[in-house]
C-alpha cells in the first residue's frame, strides 16, 4: 500500500497513525479530524478540566516531536464526506479528493442531544474541548443551579466535579437504578451512593418531560413526575450514536457502527475500523460488540492495522473491555463481560468504606472485576478473569 | 538518601511509596530493587498502586509499562520517561536517593520540558 488515510483524529486515530508507522508502513499516511485539534485526551474534560485543575496543554497525546515523526498529512477541522468503495477513496466536504489504498475508520461518536434543546443557551453535552470550555466558563460565571440529565459515567462525573466547584447540583435519570443494567444493582448501588453522600441532590427514576427556558435560555428541567427543577445549567449525558453518516452508500455493513470481523476489517478488506464507531464480532461471545472505551481505542488499533498492513485477518480482538471513572475523589474501575445476573463476591475490602474489589462470578469463574479505590488489587484481578465464552444468553 | 524502609517489609513483587521532594515508588522486582518518581508522565495515577511484570510496572489507570531500569515508557499513553532513583541497601534497610538519575532518554527528555 502507497498511500493510508486514517479518518479521525482522535485516540483511536492518532494510535492507529502510530502504528502504522510503528509496523513499517512508510508510505504516505493522511490523517482526516474534524477538530482543528491534534490528538487530545478526552476523559480529563469531564474531571480535572472541568475542575480547573488542568488546562489545554495537559490534554495533549504527544508532544509535537512525536507528531512530527509520524511524518504524515493532518487534514484538521475537515469531515469526510464519502468513502468511495471502488478504490476506497475518500472524498472532504471541502471537496478535495484522497485517492488511498487503505482506510482506517476510527470516526468515533457524538454526543445524543437533548430534544427541545436547540438554540436553548445553558444547555451543553460533553465530548469536545469547546465543550468542555464553554461548560466550564458557565459553571464558573456566577454560582448557577445545575443540573444533569442522565447518571452514566460522563453524567456521574460532571456531577461530581460541579460539587467540587461548590455549586447545587441535581442529577436526573430515567432509570430506577442508574448503570444497574452495567454492574448489576448490588454494586450499581454503591456508585449511585456516592452522589447524595456528596451532596448531589438525585432523581431517580425520573424522566424529562421538557427544558423550560425564558429569553432564549434555560431556566428549569420539568420531570414526569411535574416536579420543576430550576437550572441556569443543563449538562446533558445521555449517551452517543457512532459517526457512520459519512459511509452511507459505500456498501460498508452499518448497524450502529461500522460491522468488522474479529480483527476489525470491514466488508472490505482494505478498510478497516477501530474505537466507538467500530462494531466487532467477538467470536468467543457469539455476537458483535461496541465498546466506547478509551482502552479500546487504544488498543484495538494494533491489530486493526496489523490486519489491513496484511490483507487478511491475522490476528482478533480478544481484550476484555476496561474501563474507569472519577467520581468524588472515588477511582472506580471495571472490566470484563458481565451480566446483571452474574454472581458478585467481594473479595478485598468492603463496599461501606468505598475501598473494594469486587468480582463478578458465573458458574464459579471470575467474569468480570470491579473496584472502588483499589488499584492495584484491580491489576492482578483484572489478568485471573476467564476468557468469555459463547454467550448465547444475550445475543 | 532516604530511609525507606527494612528489606524483609519490601519482599518480591511488592512496592513502597516514600514523599520526597516529589513522590517516589520503590520496586522490590524480584530481588532487584528500583525506584521511579511515582506519578505516572502521562496523567495524575501512582506508579506503586500499578502491576508489577518482571521489571515493568504498568501505570494502574491506562496500563502503560514502564520500564523500571530506565524509566521509558513502552507503549502508548504515556510520553515521556519517568525519573529514576538510585537504591541501596544498607544493614537490611532499603535506601533511594532523592536525586534522579540521568539518563541519554531523559535528558532529552528534560531538556524538552525545560524548553516548553
Amino acid at each position: 500500500m502507497r498511500t493510508i488515510t486514517v479518518v479521525g483524529g482522535s485516540l483511536g486515530g492518532y494510535s492507529a497513525a502510530q502504528q502504522l508507522r510503528a509496523q513499517g508502513f512508510d508510505g504516505r499516511l493522511v490523517v482526516v479530524g474534524t477538530e482543528v485539534h491534534l490528538p487530545y485526551d478526552r476523559p480529563p474534560l469531564s474531571k480535572d478540566f472541568l475542575k480547573g485543575q488542568i488546562g489545554t496543554a495537559d490534554l495533549a497525546l504527544g508532544e509535537q516531536q512525536d507528531f512530527d515523526e509520524l511524518e504524515a498529512e493532518w487534514r484538521l477541522g475537515e469531515f469526510a464526506a464519502r468513502l468511495r468503495p471502488a478504490d476506497a477513496g475518500i472524498e472532504l466536504y471541502s471537496g478535495e479528493q484522497i485517492g488511498t489504498d487503505g482506510v482506517v475508520i476510527a470516526t468515533g461518536a457524538s454526543t445524543r442531544v437533548l430534544p427541545g434543546s436547540a438554540g436553548v443557551g445553558g444547555v451543553h453535552t460533553l465530548r469536545t474541548l469547546e465543550d468542555a470550555q464553554a461548560l466550564r466558563e458557565e459553571l464558573t460565571t456566577g454560582r448557577p443551579n445545575v443540573v444533569v440529565i442522565g447518571a452514566g459515567f460522563i453524567g456521574a462525573e460532571v456531577a461530581s466535579s460541579c460539587a467540587a466547584l461548590g455549586l447545587d447540583v441535581t442529577i436526573v435519570e430515567a432509570a430506577e437504578l442508574p448503570l444497574a443494567r452495567v454492574l448489576g444493582t448490588r454494586l450499581a448501588s454503591a456508585c449511585a451512593a456516592l452522589h447524595s453522600e456528596h451532596g448531589v441532590a438525585v432523581r431517580f427514576g425520573a424522566g424529562v418531560e421538557e427544558l423550560r427556558s425564558a429569553a432564549g435560555h434555560v431556566v428549569g428541567v420539568r420531570l414526569a413526575t411535574g416536579e420543576e427543577l430550576p437550572a441556569d445549567v443543563v449538562v446533558a449525558g445521555i449517551g452517543v450514536q457512532p459517526n457512520t453518516g459519512w459511509l452511507s452508500g459505500s456498501g460498508l455493513s452499518l448497524h450502529d457502527g461500522v460491522l468488522c470481523d474479529s480483527g476489525g476489517v470491514t466488508d472490505l478488506s482494505n478498510v478497516v475500523a477501530v474505537g466507538d464507531v467500530a462494531r466487532v464480532f467477538r467470536p468467543d461471545l457469539g455476537r458483535n460488540v461496541r465498546t466506547e472505551h478509551w482502552a479500546t481505542a487504544n488498543g484495538q488499533p494494533r491489530i486493526a492495522v496489523r490486519n489491513l498492513l496484511d490483507g487478511i485477518t491475522n490476528e482478533q480482538h480478544t481484550d476484555m473491555p476496561y474501563f474507569w471513572s472519577d467520581q468524588y475523589g472515588v477511582r472506580i474501575q471495571f472490566a470484563g463481560f458481565v451480566h446483571p445476573e452474574d454472581d458478585v463476591r467481594i473479595i478485598d475490602g468492603d463496599i461501606e468504606d468505598r475501598c473494594f474489589l469486587a468480582q463478578y462470578e458465573r458458574d464459579g469463574r471470575p467474569v468480570g472485576v470491579l473496584a472502588f479505590n483499589h488499584p492495584r488489587g484491580f491489576g492482578r484481578a483484572r489478568r485471573q478473569l476467564s476468557r468469555p465464552t459463547l454467550d448465547v444468553a444475550t445475543s | 538518601m532516604f530511609a525507606v524502609c527494612r528489606t524483609e517489609e519490601l519482599p518480591p513483587g511488592e512496592s513502597a511509596r516514600v514523599v520526597a521532594d516529589v513522590p517516589i515508588a520503590v520496586f522490590n522486582a524480584d530481588g532487584e530493587y528500583y525506584a521511579v518518581d511515582d506519578t505516572c508522565t502521562h496523567q495524575d495515577a501512582s506508579l506503586s498502586e500499578g502491576f508489577l511484570e518482571g521489571c515493568f510496572v504498568e501505570c494502574p489507570l491506562h496500563a502503560a509499562f514502564f520500564d523500571l531500569r530506565t524509566g521509558m515508557p513502552t507503549c502508548l499513553p504515556a510520553k515521556r520517561p519517568v525519573r529514576t532513583h538510585a537504591v541501596t541497601v544498607d544493614n537490611g534497610v532499603i535506601y533511594v536517593d532523592v536525586t534522579p538519575r540521568r539518563t541519554a532518554g531523559q535528558d532529552a527528555a528534560l531538556e524538552q520540558e525545560s524548553v516548553a
